[in-house]
Protein backbone atom coordinates (compact mmCIF):
# COMPACT_ATOMS: atom_id res chain seq x y z
CA UNK A 1 0.00 0.00 0.00
CA UNK A 2 1.34 3.60 -0.78
CA UNK A 3 0.36 6.59 1.22
CA UNK A 4 0.03 9.89 -0.61
CA UNK A 5 1.63 12.48 0.78
CA UNK A 6 1.11 15.96 0.36
CA UNK A 7 3.20 18.62 -1.02
CA UNK A 8 4.46 20.29 1.38
CA UNK A 9 4.07 24.45 1.31
CA UNK A 10 7.21 26.34 0.62
CA UNK A 11 8.51 27.89 3.54
CA UNK A 12 10.81 30.51 3.83
CA UNK A 13 13.34 29.86 7.22
CA UNK A 14 13.60 32.77 9.51
CA UNK A 15 17.21 34.66 10.08
CA UNK A 16 19.60 32.73 12.21
CA UNK A 17 20.84 34.77 15.37
CA UNK A 18 23.33 32.53 16.96
CA UNK A 19 23.52 34.67 20.34
CA UNK A 20 19.76 34.86 20.29
CA UNK A 21 19.60 30.86 20.09
CA UNK A 22 22.09 30.29 22.63
CA UNK A 23 20.14 32.29 25.16
CA UNK A 24 17.08 30.85 24.58
CA UNK A 25 18.39 27.58 25.11
CA UNK A 26 19.91 28.29 28.52
CA UNK A 27 17.21 29.76 29.62
CA UNK A 28 15.23 26.97 28.84
CA UNK A 29 17.23 24.52 31.07
CA UNK A 30 15.31 23.87 34.01
CA UNK A 31 16.50 24.43 37.69
CA UNK A 32 19.34 21.47 38.79
CA UNK A 33 16.70 19.37 40.97
CA UNK A 34 19.38 18.86 43.69
CA UNK A 35 16.50 16.30 45.17
CA UNK A 36 17.12 13.96 42.42
CA UNK A 37 20.84 13.83 43.24
CA UNK A 38 20.04 12.00 46.33
CA UNK A 39 19.79 8.20 46.21
CA UNK A 40 16.06 7.24 46.70
CA UNK A 41 14.77 5.52 49.63
CA UNK A 42 14.86 1.33 48.26
CA UNK A 43 11.06 -0.03 47.45
CA UNK A 44 9.82 -1.86 50.16
CA UNK A 45 9.59 -5.82 50.33
CA UNK A 46 6.45 -6.66 49.68
CA UNK A 47 4.53 -10.27 50.97
CA UNK A 48 1.42 -11.40 49.39
CA UNK A 49 -0.47 -14.16 51.60
CA UNK A 50 -3.30 -16.19 50.69
CA UNK A 51 -5.39 -17.27 54.15
CA UNK A 52 -7.29 -19.93 52.88
CA UNK A 53 -8.77 -22.37 55.30
CA UNK A 54 -10.12 -20.18 58.23
CA UNK A 55 -8.97 -22.33 61.09
CA UNK A 56 -7.33 -21.19 63.91
CA UNK A 57 -4.25 -23.29 63.72
CA UNK A 58 -4.33 -21.78 60.41
CA UNK A 59 -5.40 -18.24 60.85
CA UNK A 60 -3.37 -17.91 64.08
CA UNK A 61 0.37 -17.87 61.90
CA UNK A 62 -0.95 -16.03 59.27
CA UNK A 63 -2.30 -12.86 61.62
CA UNK A 64 1.72 -13.60 63.43
CA UNK A 65 3.22 -13.32 59.88
CA UNK A 66 1.34 -10.44 58.28
CA UNK A 67 1.47 -8.50 61.74
CA UNK A 68 5.48 -9.17 61.53
CA UNK A 69 6.10 -8.71 58.16
CA UNK A 70 4.68 -5.20 58.87
CA UNK A 71 6.53 -4.27 62.11
CA UNK A 72 9.42 -5.45 59.57
CA UNK A 73 8.57 -2.39 57.00
CA UNK A 74 7.58 -5.58 54.81
CA UNK A 75 4.32 -4.41 52.24
CA UNK A 76 2.09 -7.24 53.54
CA UNK A 77 -1.10 -8.54 51.96
CA UNK A 78 -3.51 -11.03 52.98
CA UNK A 79 -6.09 -12.23 50.23
CA UNK A 80 -8.85 -13.54 52.82
CA UNK A 81 -10.88 -16.62 50.05
CA UNK A 82 -12.98 -19.46 50.95
CA UNK A 83 -13.35 -20.74 54.56
CA UNK A 84 -10.91 -18.18 55.54
CA UNK A 85 -13.31 -15.57 54.66
CA UNK A 86 -15.60 -16.78 57.88
CA UNK A 87 -13.06 -15.12 60.66
CA UNK A 88 -13.47 -12.03 59.18
CA UNK A 89 -17.54 -11.68 59.26
CA UNK A 90 -18.63 -9.73 62.01
CA UNK A 91 -18.36 -11.55 65.74
CA UNK A 92 -21.82 -10.59 66.09
CA UNK A 93 -22.91 -12.45 62.79
CA UNK A 94 -24.41 -15.43 63.80
CA UNK A 95 -26.38 -16.28 60.24
CA UNK A 96 -25.06 -14.75 57.22
CA UNK A 97 -26.19 -15.51 53.50
CA UNK A 98 -28.86 -14.35 51.17
CA UNK A 99 -30.62 -18.09 50.68
CA UNK A 100 -31.10 -21.52 52.82
CA UNK A 101 -28.03 -23.17 52.09
CA UNK A 102 -26.00 -20.33 52.59
CA UNK A 103 -27.86 -19.77 55.79
CA UNK A 104 -27.34 -23.44 56.61
CA UNK A 105 -23.25 -23.33 55.74
CA UNK A 106 -23.02 -20.44 58.32
CA UNK A 107 -25.26 -22.23 60.99
CA UNK A 108 -22.73 -24.83 60.56
CA UNK A 109 -19.30 -22.87 60.60
CA UNK A 110 -20.01 -19.80 63.10
CA UNK A 111 -18.41 -16.96 60.83
CA UNK A 112 -16.09 -14.06 63.39
CA UNK A 113 -12.28 -14.34 64.37
CA UNK A 114 -13.51 -15.23 68.21
CA UNK A 115 -15.22 -18.58 66.66
CA UNK A 116 -12.36 -20.07 64.63
CA UNK A 117 -12.13 -23.66 65.25
CA UNK A 118 -8.84 -26.21 65.38
CA UNK A 119 -8.43 -28.12 62.05
CA UNK A 120 -7.90 -30.97 64.27
CA UNK A 121 -8.23 -32.56 68.12
CA UNK A 122 -11.78 -31.15 68.21
CA UNK A 123 -12.52 -34.22 70.52
CA UNK A 124 -16.00 -32.78 71.06
CA UNK A 125 -14.79 -29.58 72.50
CA UNK A 126 -11.94 -30.53 74.21
CA UNK A 127 -9.39 -29.95 72.07
CA UNK A 128 -9.90 -25.94 72.05
CA UNK A 129 -10.56 -25.83 75.58
CA UNK A 130 -7.02 -27.29 76.44
CA UNK A 131 -5.25 -25.04 73.68
CA UNK A 132 -6.85 -22.00 75.04
CA UNK A 133 -5.73 -23.21 78.32
CA UNK A 134 -2.31 -23.29 77.12
CA UNK A 135 -2.61 -20.42 75.16
CA UNK A 136 -3.49 -18.33 77.70
CA UNK A 137 -0.89 -20.07 80.46
CA UNK A 138 1.82 -18.97 78.10
CA UNK A 139 0.23 -15.62 77.06
CA UNK A 140 0.28 -16.22 74.11
CA UNK A 141 -1.52 -13.32 71.80
CA UNK A 142 -5.26 -14.62 70.99
CA UNK A 143 -6.42 -14.11 67.00
CA UNK A 144 -8.17 -10.74 68.18
CA UNK A 145 -5.16 -9.31 69.12
CA UNK A 146 -3.49 -10.02 66.62
CA UNK A 147 -5.62 -9.29 64.06
CA UNK A 148 -5.76 -6.14 65.92
CA UNK A 149 -2.17 -5.60 65.95
CA UNK A 150 -1.83 -6.58 62.35
CA UNK A 151 -4.31 -3.63 61.27
CA UNK A 152 -2.54 -1.20 63.16
CA UNK A 153 0.25 -2.24 61.63
CA UNK A 154 -1.28 -1.52 57.93
CA UNK A 155 -1.96 -5.09 57.05
CA UNK A 156 -4.03 -5.16 53.65
CA UNK A 157 -6.73 -7.93 54.14
CA UNK A 158 -8.24 -8.64 50.47
CA UNK A 159 -11.47 -10.04 50.40
CA UNK A 160 -12.23 -12.68 47.36
CA UNK A 161 -15.01 -11.25 45.59
CA UNK A 162 -16.40 -14.92 44.40
CA UNK A 163 -16.48 -16.40 48.20
CA UNK A 164 -18.49 -13.61 48.71
CA UNK A 165 -20.86 -13.98 46.48
CA UNK A 166 -20.99 -17.61 46.63
CA UNK A 167 -21.39 -17.66 50.66
CA UNK A 168 -24.45 -14.51 50.05
CA UNK A 169 -21.70 -12.43 51.94
CA UNK A 170 -22.32 -8.52 51.60
CA UNK A 171 -20.08 -5.47 52.43
CA UNK A 172 -21.62 -4.86 55.92
CA UNK A 173 -21.44 -8.53 56.96
CA UNK A 174 -17.66 -7.92 57.09
CA UNK A 175 -15.36 -6.18 59.57
CA UNK A 176 -14.17 -2.46 59.39
CA UNK A 177 -11.05 -2.15 57.33
CA UNK A 178 -10.64 -4.61 55.17
CA UNK A 179 -9.53 -3.58 51.88
CA UNK A 180 -11.59 -3.44 48.54
CA UNK A 181 -13.08 -6.89 47.29
CA UNK A 182 -10.80 -8.54 44.55
CA UNK A 183 -9.96 -11.71 42.39
CA UNK A 184 -7.58 -14.12 41.06
CA UNK A 185 -5.74 -12.15 38.85
CA UNK A 186 -5.15 -9.39 41.35
CA UNK A 187 -3.86 -12.09 43.64
CA UNK A 188 -1.71 -12.99 40.82
CA UNK A 189 -0.39 -9.87 40.00
CA UNK A 190 0.76 -9.27 43.66
CA UNK A 191 2.21 -12.53 44.11
CA UNK A 192 4.30 -12.38 40.44
CA UNK A 193 5.81 -9.10 41.25
CA UNK A 194 6.19 -9.35 45.09
CA UNK A 195 9.19 -10.46 46.97
CA UNK A 196 7.49 -13.48 48.72
CA UNK A 197 4.33 -15.32 48.95
CA UNK A 198 2.54 -17.83 51.03
CA UNK A 199 -0.89 -20.28 50.78
CA UNK A 200 -2.15 -20.90 54.04
CA UNK B 1 27.99 13.83 69.26
CA UNK B 2 24.95 11.73 70.19
CA UNK B 3 23.49 11.76 73.67
CA UNK B 4 22.85 7.63 75.11
CA UNK B 5 19.60 8.80 76.37
CA UNK B 6 16.54 6.18 76.46
CA UNK B 7 13.23 8.19 74.58
CA UNK B 8 11.00 5.07 75.39
CA UNK B 9 10.78 1.95 77.14
CA UNK B 10 8.41 -0.71 75.95
CA UNK B 11 7.91 -3.99 78.53
CA UNK B 12 7.39 -6.90 76.69
CA UNK B 13 7.74 -9.50 79.17
CA UNK B 14 5.58 -12.07 79.58
CA UNK B 15 4.36 -11.30 75.90
CA UNK B 16 5.08 -14.06 73.57
CA UNK B 17 6.06 -13.96 69.63
CA UNK B 18 5.05 -12.04 67.43
CA UNK B 19 4.27 -9.52 70.11
CA UNK B 20 7.55 -7.76 71.44
CA UNK B 21 8.61 -6.92 67.54
CA UNK B 22 5.30 -5.42 67.19
CA UNK B 23 4.61 -3.59 70.27
CA UNK B 24 8.35 -2.11 69.57
CA UNK B 25 8.03 -1.40 65.98
CA UNK B 26 4.69 0.49 67.34
CA UNK B 27 6.76 2.63 69.54
CA UNK B 28 9.95 3.29 67.43
CA UNK B 29 7.24 4.53 64.33
CA UNK B 30 6.39 7.69 66.54
CA UNK B 31 10.18 9.07 67.65
CA UNK B 32 12.81 10.50 65.44
CA UNK B 33 15.75 9.46 63.54
CA UNK B 34 18.69 8.62 66.04
CA UNK B 35 16.38 7.92 69.12
CA UNK B 36 17.13 4.84 71.44
CA UNK B 37 13.92 2.46 72.48
CA UNK B 38 14.94 0.03 75.25
CA UNK B 39 13.12 -2.68 75.36
CA UNK B 40 12.70 -5.77 78.33
CA UNK B 41 11.10 -9.14 77.03
CA UNK B 42 10.99 -12.70 78.22
CA UNK B 43 10.60 -14.72 75.03
CA UNK B 44 13.69 -16.43 74.18
CA UNK B 45 13.26 -16.10 70.56
CA UNK B 46 13.05 -12.83 71.14
CA UNK B 47 17.26 -12.71 70.87
CA UNK B 48 17.43 -13.78 67.05
CA UNK B 49 14.26 -12.18 66.19
CA UNK B 50 15.48 -8.70 67.58
CA UNK B 51 18.56 -8.97 65.34
CA UNK B 52 16.33 -10.27 62.35
CA UNK B 53 14.59 -7.40 62.60
CA UNK B 54 16.81 -4.88 63.06
CA UNK B 55 18.57 -6.22 59.63
CA UNK B 56 15.00 -6.13 58.04
CA UNK B 57 14.19 -2.50 58.65
CA UNK B 58 17.70 -0.73 59.00
CA UNK B 59 17.11 0.05 62.58
CA UNK B 60 20.11 -0.60 64.97
CA UNK B 61 20.60 -2.90 67.25
CA UNK B 62 22.95 -1.19 69.81
CA UNK B 63 22.61 -3.64 72.39
CA UNK B 64 21.31 -7.24 73.27
CA UNK B 65 21.98 -8.37 76.90
CA UNK B 66 20.24 -11.14 78.78
CA UNK B 67 19.80 -10.86 83.10
CA UNK B 68 18.36 -14.01 83.98
CA UNK B 69 15.30 -14.60 82.19
CA UNK B 70 14.78 -11.37 81.39
CA UNK B 71 16.22 -9.86 77.62
CA UNK B 72 16.93 -6.26 77.15
CA UNK B 73 17.40 -4.99 73.58
CA UNK B 74 18.54 -1.09 72.80
CA UNK B 75 17.29 -0.41 69.49
CA UNK B 76 18.58 3.33 67.89
CA UNK B 77 15.91 4.64 65.11
CA UNK B 78 17.14 4.27 61.74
Amino acid sequence: MTVELEPRPATTLPPVDPLAEAIADVEGLPEPRLDLAIEPEAKAKELTIVNWSGDFDKVLPVLILSSTAAASGVTCRVFITFWGLLPFVKDQRRVVGENVMQKMMSFMQRPGIDHVKLSKMQFMGMGPWMMKKLMKQYNIATPRELLDAAMAMGVEFIPCQMTMDMFGLKPDDMIEGLGEPAGAATVIELITNGDGALFI
Amino acid sequence: MTVNQISQQVDARGLSCPMPIVRTAQAIKSLPSGALVEVLATDAGSVKDFAAWSRATGNELVESSTDGAVYRFVIRRK
